[in-house]
């Protein structure tokens, strides 16, 4: 029999707000988390803009063997997962004792890459590197690093989607406790923020130059939109089996439902609304509902030309008779990257959770295909069952889930 | 600067960095102390030793040199004596 999935824990380490309770009074306000980086310009970035991310400081909670592997993402991913775990009630004591899996998307560890193959440039000596490097240096910093402190015992891996990576860490998850191969997994999406990471992407002209305003930068669906802003931190949620929450007594926040994902087998950077409808329609049958069933859309649109039009054509083909309110955090946030597909479901959430819809920011004139859409362009207040979070990647990855209020 | 202030001046320097990079208690640091045991060395710290020694010092210890280096005297004498050497 298959189980019932439900999210009993969430942390986020994120430009809005590095709490539950800080993230959700941004959403509220509609407060943009973006600035301007200024050593991106001395590098000759085209774009300066960033989303803003504290750094962690963990000297007091973790020893020198614990840290010295963690890439700055990790780091992020480290605070996020002990808001998440405390949320859920579990500790290390109780991963120990329990077999508790996890799975963060993340696609690059540049920084720590790069800092190393300087030195060894430099030096002419491997060794000097030192000893975190390699852990620091690979995709999976955030799992290897988290699974060691916390102590795992489950499934333990690191998913590259591109910037679908975090929602189909959480769609791989929930598809383990659906099968009942897990009881729990803390799934997430972690994305490093500096100016070693973003370099080629900007080098595609791909981020908004508007920097004269970085408040008004990201502008998803907007017809002024000119490109995303880069942006990062990073999500976590507890993700388990009902009956392991029900057992353990557990608050539960809400119910996965469904997990739709595709490839769309074309272009390396272009959308393509066959493939990201093909994984909407996959959602909605496992999820076993229809178009009308869906109350909130949170899009992956980052504010480019190209993707928003192609993403708001897929949402009206499939939703044009119900029109779902719409809006994309990422007008907020900038593009979270790696993280994006966590961070949007835990901000949908404390929507779904607070009876709100966060606001598409800078939304003043919609576009032709943007017009189509029941886009949120200020924040209201509305208590809603369900929604879809969209995410999608170089490459053509889609990932769409789809969440609800739990009831019995 | 004589041979005894140089010697003083490689313990100071050392107890400085060592205890900084591997987070323990300078007092802990004297002369007849275990390396090993004091900085709670595992294989890999091993690597970052080699670092720091570096950083501070301009040479790189190599793996068999820690061998023979079983306390805080060891390692001053060798320090001392790559010193004399690179002068």
């Amino acid at each position: 029999m298959e189980e019932r999935v439900v999210i009993t824990g969430m942390g986020l380490w994120s430009c809005l707000g590095t709490d539950l309770a800080a993230v959700e009074a941004s959403l509220r306000a509609g407060r943009s988390g973006i600035s301007i980086d200024p050593v991106r310009k001395e590098m000759g970035y085209r774009s300066a803009l960033t989303g803003t991310v504290p750094t962690p400081d963990l000297k007091d909670r973790l020893n020198r063997r614990q840290r010295i592997g963690m890439a700055q993402q990790a780091n992020y991913a480290y605070e996020a997962t002990e808001q998440a775990m405390a949320q859920a009630g579990i500790d290390v004591p109780f991963c120990e004792g329990n077999e508790v899996g996890i799975i963060f998307g993340n696609d690059s560890s540049a920084l720590a890459v790069i800092e190393s193959v300087d030195i060894i440039r430099a030096k002419k000596d491997t060794t000097l590197v030192g000893s975190g490097a390699i852990f620091q240096g690979m995709n999976s910093t955030v799992t290897m690093n988290l699974a060691t402190i916390l102590k795992l015992k489950g499934i333990n891996f690191t998913l590259s989607g591109a910037c679908a990576s975090g929602s189909h860490a959480i769609g791989i998850g929930y598809l383990l406790i659906k099968q009942g191969l897990q009881k729990m997994v803390i799934c997430g999406g972690a994305q490093e923020v500096n100016e070693m990471a973003f370099g080629s992407f900007d080098g595609i002209s791909a981020f908004s130059p508007r920097e004269s305003d970085p408040a008004a930068a990201s502008r998803p669906f907007d017809a002024d939109r000119d490109g995303l802003v880069p942006s990062g931190g990073a999500a976590a949620l507890i993700v388990e089996s009902l009956s392991s929450a029900k057992a353990r007594g557990a608050t539960i926040l809400a119910e996965l439902t469904a997990y739709g994902f595709s490839s769309n087998g074309a272009h390396i950077s272009d959308p393509d609304q066959d493939g990201q409808m093909r994984a909407l329609h996959m959602a909605l049958k496992m999820a076993g509902i229809g178009p009308a069933d869906i109350d909130y859309i949170n899009a992956h649109a980052t504010g480019t030309p190209i993707g928003d039009r192609i993403e708001a054509k897929a949402l009206d083909a499939v939703f044009g008779e119900t029109k779902p309110y719409v809006s994309s955090t990422k007008s907020m946030t900038g593009h979270e990257c790696w993280m994006a597909g966590a961070s949007e479901v835990i901000y949908s959430i404390l929507m779904l959770l607070g009876d709100f819809i966060a606001p598409n920011i800078n939304l003043h004139t919609p576009d032709e295909d943007s017009a189509k859409l029941n886009l949120v362009s200020k924040t209201i207040d509305h208590k809603f069952n369900r929604f879809l979070s969209n995410s999608f990647g170089f490459g053509g990855t889609n990932s769409t889930l789809i969440i609800q209020r739990y009831a019995d | 600067m004589d041979k005894a202030e140089a010697r003083k001046e490689i313990e100071t320097k050392t107890i400085k960095f060592l205890s900084e990079e591997f987070e323990v208690d300078p007092s802990s640091i004297t002369p007849e102390a275990p390396l090993k045991e004091t900085l709670a060395l595992d294989s890999l710290d091993y690597v970052d030793l080699v670092v720091v020694i570096e950083q501070n010092f301009g040479f790189k210890v190599k793996g068999e040199d820690f061998m023979r280096l079983t306390t805080f005297k060891d390692f001053y004498d060798h320090i001392e004596a790559e010193a004399a050497a690179k002068a």
